[in-house]
């Protein structure tokens, strides 16, 4: 059990958005639905957050932004990519001037699709990231104590075989 | 008299009431903007949930002034429950909170700096009227001792009203409530990210969470100093002014630092000068 | 060795220093001499408290005492001759009538009142002279140590000034010289001979560079110490006049406020001049020209001091005054101002400047009210604020010559270029504000001693508001030395090892004299506060030990930072989503590389010098002349 998901911060960025998906995640802010009931904070700061929500395709301007982003975000975290243009670069995918969604800069975890999504799946998309977001954690907390065992000598193999011998 | 078992009891059990008050804060201020808000636990929740993470860094000193700032906060707040001189007290306030503005400093950003100046400034604002408080409490009951002011039968809130007042002028800038929250603010985006607290992530950001529950207990305890005379009229008084600070919180847009710091600083000169004076004059020219 | 001849060898030991620098040419000659001098010295002060601290006040008769006075006023005479030929080769007429002035009174009082006073005692050693003595004695000698390696360096990289550290460093000496004179004096006359010659020092050495900006300070310094120095005159005279010939000082003190008042008020401003107090602040800023070690030494923690050790020990003649409570009332203000001026400075030495003039005011406001709770305060400031402003200048001098600059903004991420220095420019800021090292404990103990006085609310409301302000730009300060700016080079390059010296020494005196506050209270202060005012204080013994550990835990902390653990990830700061090198260069609009430069709130318009220093000068002007007319018309009408 991690407390992770019964907490999530998120960080919205607008990629290239032409803001209909980003305000339709702040009205999941507002009383109508009011995720914050969930423990949800708009935090405007990536090493506050836990959950990268993205709306807006990539091109050459923010795609060091994305990135730079993405980095300061500290682990566990998961990115939920908002509308069709995070997606795959919806309508304007073909455009000269867009690399296309936002998994061709960073890796992402939920998708969101919609032009513009309604609250609903933006919230459904940020539960099932909750879900991802503890199987991460999970994940981390394994993949350090293996470190922690091989710095002392010991293979996770070892351990099983005395302990099966056993 | 010092009393150990009272500050250990600070050290151990304030975190859980201030995260609790945080928890009541945050669902109250729900209602009053018309939604369901969070459980009361979610404060716990939320550091639970900081612990988690990685600690990523701009720099490595930022942990240790993180780690500085709660052991003096908790240090602070285990003097006043134990008893101890109210001066001290709100001295080692005062270096606890230069911890947190140092480790705002160190990690050389943007936000951060302008949120350490900020914070430095309203420190500025309300130092004067929080020595002044005590002071007026010094008059009335004729001792700096929190043990002492405690046990007082000196109706103390009737001799220093006007200080009472000033003094919950000011906790709006302590608590880092709206129309004061210059350099960091809960809920809401700031003009300048999250200012002091912008470059602290994972468990360094749940020590200064711990670290302001400490605080509000602390503030809450000196609220409660001045009804010591009759203690359930202090719980009573303690819950209205924090009612009252959410009230002011969600009713006020955030200031500019200048009107901060002008009006927190004429309400204490006003209010001490009156009230002190009065007091010298009532005590018949001796203090 | 008898006490006598140790006060007279800590006196005259600097003279033949002195002497001896004058003629030394040779850079390896000066170092040994001044460094042997500095642990003479500094161990002859330690002798001294060893061997006299728990005597109480003693009183020495000084055997050929007229043949001394005669010597002294002979100097006097041609002190005033050269400053009269300085002022009229300069022009400064202002300087040129003062001095005049002063001459004349002098030379009335000698021809006719001299030989009407007789003092029994003209030295002494109490408990108050002797915490000065070490605070001339050690850190004085330390700061002398330190000129060594400063001047070397100042001198390289100024070609072009003369080459004068002969004279620098003789007259340097001197001054402590006359430094331990006058907290030995009894004699009224002596102190004011060794007072004179402070002066005389303080003129020279702002004056060392030559430069038109340095001369002009120079002067300004004269002028108002010249004038604090007409007020002693009066003083001397009133005394033998009127005061039946009472000249010494132990004497004077007893003899109680019908006869001392006059003399008290007019002596307290000389004090206040030479404590650069308002309106006379202006000589001290303008002082920060000189090179740093005299800044350290003459304008922060020696001479300065004269200023309110004087009026510290007219404390119980001023006491339950309108006089004293008027001086209070300007070193109130002072503080208060001081404080807020130095928001506004960006210059470091600036800050220092009025960072010395508002806590001298604090100072000055104890010993106005003078019951035992605020000299307590007072005798304690007096010590912390010579070791940490001490400390701060010459870790400043230090900063300054590998930065080249003296600005604060400069001075982002010193604990990376400069990391030893800046530790040290660390400790000597906490020392200045924080808790739990001396100055708070100082500032405590006012807050405590204003509260039981007279109108005492008035002064802890000040005493609030300047707290208040001195946190915000300490803080500021100390926020810019401690930025990790991790791309900056280490340029702290090899400290001098005489610089090196005073800096450690001066910041273990930091920590050490904080940690033994009781004992100093107990063993030096508690005596001589029973002696001069019949009350002693008490520290309780629960607040102590909270201190303590504070103090511990302070120590303790920093060294967590050594304990080896799992690097963290590290991470840009947040510059809005934009890649940023650790030195703050994004790329912006254009990918034109942009660089971000942080700069301090320094509030001009709330707390500029323009803005704050007339109120000063004009309120503190009233209060001077009300005071001394208030002295006087109650002195008439008893």
């Amino acid at each position: 059990m991690t407390y992770m998901a019964k907490s999530p911060w998120i960080i919205h960025y607008d990629a290239s958005s032409c803001n209909g998906c980003d305000i339709e995640v702040l009205a999941c802010l507002t009383p109508m639905y009011d995720v914050e009931r969930f423990g949800i904070i708009n935090t405007g700061n990536p090493k506050h957050a836990d959950i990268f929500v993205i709306t807006g395709s990539v091109n050459e301007q923010n795609k060091e932004i994305v990135k730079n982003l993405y980095d300061q975000i500290p682990r566990p975290n998961v990115v939920v990519a908002v509308g069709i243009c995070a997606c795959s670069g919806g309508v304007f995918r073909e455009c000269y001037n867009v690399s296309g969604g936002i998994d061709k800069v960073i890796p992402v975890d939920v998708y969101v699709p919609g032009c513009a999504c309604r609250p609903e799946s933006i919230i459904d998309g940020i539960v099932t990231a909750l879900g991802i977001l503890e199987k991460k954690r999970t994940k981390m907390v394994l993949d350090a104590d293996k470190k922690e065992h091989r710095h002392a000598g010991l293979h996770p193999e070892h351990i099983k075989q005395t302990g099966g011998a056993q | 008299m010092i009393n150990i078992v009272w500050a250990i009891v600070f050290v151990l059990v304030a975190p859980l009431i201030g995260g609790l008050i945080a928890g009541i804060d945050r669902k109250i201020t729900a209602h009053m903007q018309g939604r369901v808000g969070p459980s009361i636990f979610q404060p716990f929740w939320d550091v639970g949930k900081l612990f988690e993470k990685e600690n990523a860094v701009v720099n490595e000193t930022q942990i240790f002034y993180a780690i500085c700032y709660v052991v003096f906060m908790a240090f602070t707040g285990a003097i006043f429950f134990a008893g101890g001189n109210l001066l001290l007290v709100i001295f080692a306030l005062t270096l606890a909170q230069i911890f947190l503005v140092l480790g705002a400093y160190a990690a050389n950003s943007p936000y951060s700096y302008v949120g350490a100046e900020r914070e430095l400034l309203q420190i500025m604002a309300y130092e004067p009227m929080v020595i002044l408080a005590a002071v007026g409490l010094y008059v009335a009951t004729k001792s700096f001792n929190v043990s002492d002011i405690a046990a007082t039968t000196v109706p103390v809130i009737l001799l220093v009203p006007g200080i009472f007042l000033g003094f919950i002028y000011v906790l709006t800038i302590k608590l880092r409530k709206s129309p004061f929250d210059i350099s960091t603010s809960h809920h809401a985006h700031q003009e300048i990210v999250k200012g002091v607290t912008t470059e602290f992530s994972g468990p360094s950001l749940a020590w200064i969470e711990i670290t302001h529950w400490y605080e509000t207990v602390l503030l809450l305890g000196f609220v409660f100093l001045f009804f010591a005379f009759s203690p359930l009229l202090g719980i009573a008084a303690v819950i209205i002014v924090y009612l009252l600070e959410i009230l002011i919180d969600n009713t006020n847009a955030r200031v500019k630092w200048q009107l901060a710091v002008k009006s927190s600083w004429l309400i204490a000169l006003v209010v001490g000068v009156v009230n002190l004076a009065a007091l010298y004059f009532l005590n018949g020219g001796v203090s | 060795m008898q006490l006598t001849q140790l006060l007279i060898f800590l006196i005259l030991f600097p003279l033949i220093a002195a002497f001896f620098l004058l003629i030394a040419k040779k850079d390896l000659e000066r170092d040994w001499i001044v460094r042997l001098s500095a642990l003479v010295i500094g161990v002859a002060s330690v002798y001294l408290l060893i061997t006299t601290f728990d005597k109480g006040a003693v009183l020495i008769s000084f055997i050929p005492a007229a043949e001394a006075g005669v010597v002294m006023f002979g100097l006097e005479m041609l002190i005033a001759v050269f400053i009269l030929y300085l002022g009229i080769t300069y022009k400064k007429w202002h300087v040129v009538a003062l001095i005049l002035v002063q001459s004349a009174l002098m030379l009335y009082f000698e021809l006719f009142y001299a030989h009407g006073v007789h003092v029994e005692s003209n030295l002494f050693i109490d408990e108050f002279s002797n915490i000065m003595a070490m605070i001339i004695g050690i850190i004085g000698s330390l700061i002398c140590v330190y000129s060594l390696g400063y001047m070397k360096f100042f001198h390289e990289s100024h070609k072009e000034m003369p080459d004068k550290r002969p004279w620098f460093f003789a007259v340097l000496f001197l001054f402590l010289s006359a430094m331990f004179g006058l907290v030995f004096s009894n004699n009224l006359l002596w102190v004011y001979f060794f007072w004179e010659v402070t002066t005389l020092c303080s003129f020279l050495l702002i004056g060392y560079t030559k430069t038109p900006e340095a001369t002009n300070n120079a002067f300004s310094a004269l002028w108002m110490n010249l004038l604090g120095g007409i007020a002693f005159t009066v003083a001397i005279l009133w005394l033998a006049i009127y005061g039946g010939g009472v000249m010494g000082l132990s004497d004077l003190l007893t003899t109680g406020k019908a006869i001392a008042l006059i003399p008290a008020a007019l002596i307290g401003f000389a004090g206040l001049t030479k404590a650069a107090q308002l309106p006379f602040s202006s000589w001290l800023v303008g002082a920060m020209v000189a090179p740093t070690p005299v800044s350290a030494l003459l304008h922060s923690s020696t001479m300065v001091k004269a200023g309110v050790y004087i009026i510290v020990r007219f404390a119980p003649i001023f006491q339950s005054t309108f006089t004293g409570y008027l001086i209070a009332m300007i070193g109130a203000l002072t503080f208060l101002i001081a404080s807020g001026i130095a928001i506004s400075q960006s210059n470091a030495k600036r800050v220092l400047a009025y960072s010395t003039i508002a806590n001298l005011g604090l100072i000055v406001a104890c010993a106005g009210i003078g019951t035992y709770e605020a000299v307590w305060a007072a005798i304690l400031l007096i010590v912390f604020h010579a070791i940490s402003k001490s400390l701060l200048f010459l870790a400043t001098g230090t900063v300054e010559h590998r930065i080249k600059s003296r600005e604060i903004d400069d001075m982002n991420g010193l604990i990376v270029r400069t990391p030893k220095i800046a530790a040290m420019m660390v400790i000597g800021i906490a020392g200045m504000f924080l808790a739990p090292f001396g100055m708070l404990i100082s500032k405590w103990a006012a807050i405590q001693a204003f509260i039981d006085a007279p109108f005492g609310f008035l002064f802890v409301i000040i005493l609030a508001f300047g707290s208040a302000m001195t946190v915000f730009f300490w803080t500021k300060w100390m926020g810019k030395i401690l930025s990790v700016t991790s791309d900056s080079k280490n340029i702290e390059g090899e400290v001098d090892k005489s610089e090196w010296t005073a800096l450690t020494a001066l910041a273990g005196l930091s920590f050490i004299t904080t940690l033994v506050f009781p004992l100093i209270s107990v063993k030096l202060v508690d005596p001589f506060l029973l002696a001069t005012t019949g009350h002693a204080t008490s520290f309780t013994l629960d607040n102590i030990i909270i201190m303590m550990l504070m103090l511990f835990l302070i120590v303790l902390l920093p060294l967590s930072i050594m304990i080896p653990h799992r690097k963290h990830r590290h991470v840009s700061p947040y510059m809005g989503g934009r890649t940023t090198t650790q030195d703050l260069r994004f790329s912006g609009s254009l990918g034109v590389q942009k660089k971000t430069v942080l700069s301090s709130y320094y509030l001009h318009p709330y707390f500029g010098e323009a803005k704050l220093r007339p109120v000063g000068i004009w309120l503190c002007s009233a209060l001077i002349v009300i005071m001394l007319l208030a002295t006087v018309a109650k002195g008439v009408i008893l």
